[in-house]
């Protein structure tokens, strides 16, 4: 039972992350019409960043503070010198542009940072457990990823749904030209937007930098993940990227750490150990197939 | 004195002029190696350790000049594909050496021994396809077959009574090959045995809940360079260190340790090579490394350093004439030169016949992060592979 609980708590952190990352694609892809492979860049740059700024404040908090205003600043630079001149061109102009700019981020890092990786060492007062039941410890650092997340999903679902610049996020989506004739700065907005899906895309990038280490092309691989995730949920939609991120999450969790055991009851054990990497890596494809043939604009898209 | 140094210096210069191909090359040496990305420290660990060897010789071998090219396979197969081809048939060269990653060299070692017939000198990586059935008569080993060095563990762990043990690594070549090899000497009940996505996964968590949910006597694993740093924080961040004792191949060395500190303190280990053996040549090596570098030099550019004097013993013995490839082959599987490890003999597949060692991370006098030699696991060990390989 504390397995299980245990092992939830694991999918649930996975999924929060990727819910940071997946909601600044959802929100570029779906409001802005804009295609933008270069997000797991702002990933990998909000974790370079928060290693020098870490380095020069010795602080963990501190440098992973001041780190989220400057992603913010390198995506407003990177909305204004490039993403605008794109959001009239076709999609395949803007895959070309923006695999262009993972290219050139990928050197930035190599030139400033060089070509080996860094590492961020787990802030002391949370390299411990906590004891989430009594008895059933769970690693602190983990748990805070999961309070963090869980609250700037609400912080993001409150913005869009209650304030004014969430109302013309939404009205921007439906239809740009109008609110613009209304008066509405639309060039304003969407640079906050694409900013604010830097600043995630970066918050993702640096809480995940303890586990899985700063490294060039961090951000290529789960970006992919991300992709998966906004279409499972809709693209455009933020809930529908929560709830696939939760998805994503519990699903490779149970790819983990139940399938092999599942499959040693009808396969022999050595069958079942050297199968089930390989069944739990395409498993989340099969998911997103699965949900594209019963819907095809995702669980929250709209239909069209 | 004079007319006769003039003298000497004119047909010197007469002959250079007849032959100018023959005098000038020098001896080439390519290095395929990691040199960027997460794992770049241990290419460059290698890279010390060969350009050290280049200095103890004095940058000759065999009377001849040499000259190291160093390629970077970025941790990918299909780039140390392309980088090998680059050197065997652009470069030209005369070895290709290095290697960490067992399906990076798979990957490459057909277009170096036989589409480019030219010697390979596998300075760490040793999949078991290689000592067995795929043997070749250009590859040579400087380090070891994957199985060897978890079998030692394997074996340690065995006398010392370890009922159940859960087993981890990488799902690659090497993976399998090292999980198989702790299987063949460890007895005891396996608990539970998990190969994780190579080399993406990072996040352990899912596999340490399981291993807290099984309750197993001991961990084993093999998760080299960043990915055993990433490990073991991440194991004593699920507060199992104290409760599950760990037990590791490749994974705990001079490149993790500086960042994996006193959280590998105690922890055991086994390697064929280890900072502290007693051979002359060995001393030499790690003074002059430490010397210059600051830090303990790692068990990976012992190898490397290894096979450049692997090279140079047959040069030496040639006089510096690389024409004749059977000549170099006999010359090296004799193994003529002193072995950092204090000498070995080559098996019939040309994988050493070595001693294992335990190891476990201490603190040196000065307070720096090492490891210590504190056992012989297993005394000659040959892989048990070698009776599949046609080669006699």
């Amino acid at each position: 039972m504390e397995y299980l609980l245990l092992q939830m708590l694991n999918g649930v952190q996975l999924g929060l992350l990727m819910f940071l990352l997946a909601a600044g694609l959802t929100l570029t892809f779906g409001i802005m019409d804009l295609v933008n492979l270069a997000h797991g860049s702002l990933y990998m740059m909000g974790a370079y960043i928060a290693w020098t700024l870490i380095g020069w404040t010795d602080s963990f908090v501190l440098g992973a503070l001041l780190a989220l205003p400057a992603t913010f600043l390198l995506g407003i630079v990177v909305e204004a010198i490039v993403m605008r001149r794109l959001y009239a061109r076709d999609h395949l102009d803007q895959v070309l542009a923006t695999f262009g700019l993972i290219l050139f981020f990928n050197e930035l890092v190599r030139v400033i940072w060089g070509p080996a990786g860094k590492s961020i060492a787990v802030p002391a007062f949370l390299n411990r457990t906590v004891e989430i039941l009594p008895g059933v410890p769970y690693p602190a650092y983990r748990f805070a990823i999961i309070v963090v997340g869980a609250l700037v999903a609400v912080l993001l679902a409150w913005l869009v749904a209650r304030t004014r610049i969430g109302m013309l996020i939404r009205a921007g989506a439906s239809n740009r030209r109008m609110i613009g004739a209304l008066g509405v700065n639309i060039e304003l907005l969407f640079t906050l937007v694409f900013g604010l899906g830097a600043v995630f895309a970066g918050l993702a990038g640096l809480m995940a930098a303890p586990i899985t280490s700063v490294k060039i092309g961090m951000g290529d691989d789960i970006l992919i993940l991300a992709f998966v995730i906004i279409v499972i949920g809709g693209i455009g939609s933020i809930k529908g990227a929560f709830v696939a991120a939760m998805v994503v999450g519990q699903i490779d969790i149970v790819g983990r750490a139940f399938l092999p055991d599942l499959l040693k009851t009808f396969l022999s054990a050595s069958a079942a150990a050297s199968a089930s990497p390989a069944i739990s890596q395409v498993l989340i494809y099969v998911v997103m197939a699965g949900v594209l043939v019963w819907r095809p604009t995702g669980l929250f898209g709209q239909r069209s | 004195m004079k007319t006769r140094l003039f003298g000497t210096t004119t047909i010197a210069a007469a002959l250079a002029l007849a032959a100018p191909a023959l005098a000038q090359t020098p001896i080439k040496i390519g290095f395929i190696s990691t040199f960027s990305g997460s794992q770049a420290a241990i290419g460059e660990d290698m890279r010390r350790s060969v350009e050290l060897a280049k200095e103890h010789l004095g940058g000759k071998m065999g009377g001849k000049p040499f000259e190291i090219i160093y390629e970077d396979d970025q941790f990918k197969p299909d780039v140390g594909k392309q980088k090998s081809e680059k050197l065997v048939q652009q470069d030209k060269v005369n070895f290709v050496a290095g290697y960490i990653w067992s399906n990076v060299l798979l990957a490459s070692l057909k277009t170096v021994t036989d589409e480019g017939d030219t010697i390979l000198i596998s300075s760490n990586a040793g999949p078991s396809q290689i000592a067995g059935a795929l043997c070749n008569k250009n590859f040579f080993s400087t380090s070891w077959q994957n199985d060897q060095t978890p079998m030692a563990m394997g074996q340690y762990l065995q006398e010392k009574g370890v009922k159940s043990l859960y087993l981890m690594a990488g799902n690659y070549a090497a993976g399998k090959d090292m999980l198989a090899g702790v299987k063949r000497t460890f007895k005891g009940k396996i608990v539970g045995e998990d190969l994780t996505k190579w080399p993406d996964q990072l996040d352990f968590s899912a596999e340490l809940a399981k291993i807290r949910a099984a309750k197993p006597d001991g961990i084993f694993i093999f998760y080299p360079g960043a990915h055993g740093v990433q490990f073991l924080q991440q194991y004593v961040q699920a507060g199992l260190k104290g409760q599950v004792p760990l037990y590791q191949v490749f994974s705990i060395d001079a490149i993790t340790l500086p960042q994996q500190k006193e959280l590998a303190l105690g922890t055991l280990g086994a390697q064929e090579w280890v900072n502290d053996l007693p051979s002359e040549q060995n001393k030499k090596y790690v003074a002059d490394f430490k010397k210059k570098h600051g830090v303990y030099p790692s068990f990976y550019g012992a190898q490397s350093y290894d096979s450049i004097m692997l090279i140079a013993s047959a040069a030496e013995a040639l006089k510096g004439d690389l024409s004749n490839k059977d000549k170099v082959r006999a010359e090296m599987k004799k193994a003529n030169f002193k072995s950092l490890r204090g000498g070995f003999k080559y098996n019939t597949n040309q994988f050493p016949i070595q001693n294992f060692y335990i190891q476990e991370a201490v603190k040196d006098p000065q307070g720096m992060m090492t490891l210590k030699t504190i056992a012989t696991a297993v005394k000659d060990g040959k892989d048990p592979y070698y009776e599949k390989c046609p080669m006699k």
